[in-house]
């Protein structure tokens, strides 16, 4: 193996917000081309792990590394932007809500990051547009604006906006939880998409069969700690600790 | 009792022409100072240190709470008592654009507040710098939420160019008081004038109409 470190790596995160705590002392590794998903109840901290990633939650206490680089470096002003934003570039985030610029059309929202980035030119970065547009099979919607999508064909562009950087490793954070029950399907053959191409992916999910289809771990967490991991046959159909049986009690059912 | 005669305005179309540049000179100016300065005075109300974001409110305050006549006096016949003396068109520009800027920025700031945070995060993500999630998703957003209020605005500034005639520009209303004094026809005059505002106005609110209904469906 050339390069054996972890594609990313979070060491005992710790986050308080006020009095309360909700990343308790939290370790994760990630191998490159691994896909994790975690699952958890609602306010058991999965978000904030997630974000904290890519620095968008700061962490009280703890390191979190990608590909050998530190994220969270204790950097200050303009050295602090600069790291950041270059480290953000390595980093696909994909949100419930989309966010996708409105004001935009779907061409645009996609090369904004490489024109403005990366310098590309104005042709390659439409090159670079229509290619990912076509692998989330929007190529048509190239000069539409997302108020004119669809819940699941917004939240391709975003996927699709986040592939344009070429990142290291893209986040979901429910990324279906806003979607009518029959758009969820073209998100998901998307993310399974970007599974058989190796991506390294976290996904925090509440469906459980998709976690159990696409993931190679399954992280469960609850109150600010992992509870139980392992393969999502273990997690999902045997698991050990009484808190994860549970709550697969509660949401099996439901998907 | 004496009638209208309109003819009487003939051979003072040129004079009158002259106005009607000066005014669209200070008024197309005076909008894009006033815009720009707004948005950075917008945004150093939101986002800059204390040091830099007071004395802007301060200077808000001074400017919201005089009028815009006795600040074109200050800055065109006030500085000169220290020193600086500006020239008219350019003490007319600063004064209307200070003055409209201070407007303007409470309108932007408004307007940014209320962008979802989310598209911060959305642009962040991806690494665009604070800079560069402002200026190209924040405040675009921004300006297109508040185009209504802003167009409000530049009409608003529109009319009150005419102010700069106290400090010796010729513009619309100055030339006409000019003509008015050699012709002694107030009412022939002024209306020709009023209705020349109109006009301006007119192309001025389906500018802006057109800019909203264009914006209307990037949204
Ligand atoms: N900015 C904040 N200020 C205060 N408390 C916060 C903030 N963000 C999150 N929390 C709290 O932290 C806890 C964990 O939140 P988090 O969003 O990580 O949970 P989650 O596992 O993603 O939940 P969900 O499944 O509902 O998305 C919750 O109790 C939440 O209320
Ligand atoms: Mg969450």
């Amino acid at each position: 193996m050339i390069n054996n470190t972890y594609m990313v790596e979070v060491k005992g995160a710790r986050k308080a917000y006020g009095a309360l705590e909700v990343l308790k002392g939290i370790d994760l590794c990630v191998a490159r081309g691994q896909i994790i998903a975690i699952i958890g109840p609602s306010g058991s901290g999965k978000s904030t792990l997630l974000r904290s990633i890519n620095h968008l939650e700061v962490l009280n206490d703890g390191e979190v590394w990608l590909d050998g680089e530190q994220v969270n470096r204790p950097l200050k002003g303009r050295a602090y932007e600069q790291h950041i934003n270059a480290v953000r570039q390595q980093m696909g985030m994909v949100f419930q809500h989309f966010n996708l610029f409105p004001h935009l059309t779907v061409y645009e929202n996609i090369a904004l990051g490489p024109l403005k980035l990366k310098g590309l030119t104005k042709k390659a970065a439409r090159e670079l547009a229509l290619e990912y547009l076509a692998k989330v099979g929007l190529a048509d919607k190239f000069d539409e604006y997302p108020s004119r999508l669809s819940g699941g064909q917004k939240q391709r562009v975003a996927i699709a906006r986040a592939l344009a950087m070429q990142p290291k490793v893209m986040l979901f954070d429910e990324a279906t939880s806003a979607l009518d029950p029959e758009l969820v399907e073209e998100v998901n053959l998307v993310m399974k998409q970007l599974a058989a191409e190796n991506m390294t992916m976290l996904i925090v999910t509440h469906e459980m069969r998709f976690a159990g289809e696409v993931a190679d771990r399954i992280i469960f967490m609850d109150g600010g700690v992992v509870v139980e991991e392992g393969a999502p046959g273990e997690i999902l159909q045997n698991p050990v600790q009484e808190r994860t049986r549970s709550f697969l009690k509660k949401h099996l059912h439901n998907s | 009792m004496q009638s209208l005669d309109l003819s009487i305005v003939t051979p003072y179309s040129e004079m009158l022409a002259m106005g009607l540049w000066w005014t669209l000179i200070m008024f197309v100016t005076s909008s894009v100072v006033s815009l720009l300065a707004g948005i950075a005075f917008a945004l150093i109300v939101l986002y800059a240190p204390k040091v830099v974001a007071l004395p802007v409110r301060f200077m808000t305050w001074l400017l919201m709470g005089t009028p815009l006549l006795l600040q074109l006096y200050v800055i065109y016949y006030g500085l000169v008592q220290v020193g600086i003396d500006i020239p008219a068109p350019v003490a007319g520009i600063i004064g209307l654009s200070l003055h409209f800027a201070v407007y303007n920025a409470d309108v932007i700031r408004a307007g940014v507040v209320s962008v979802d945070p989310g598209q911060i995060e959305g642009a962040r993500s991806i690494g665009l710098s604070r800079g560069q999630t402002q200026c190209y998703v924040i405040v675009p957003q921004a300006l297109r939420r508040t185009l209504a209020p802003l167009g409000n605005n530049l009409i608003v500034l529109l009319k009150d160019t005419s102010l700069v005639s106290m400090i010796g520009i010729a513009e619309l209303v100055y030339s006409a008081q000019l003509a008015v004094s050699e012709t002694y026809s107030p009412f022939e005059f002024y209306l020709t004038v009023a209705v020349i505002y109109y006009a301006a106005n007119l192309v001025l609110e389906a500018g802006l109409h057109l800019l909203e209904k264009k914006v209307e469906m990037s949204r």
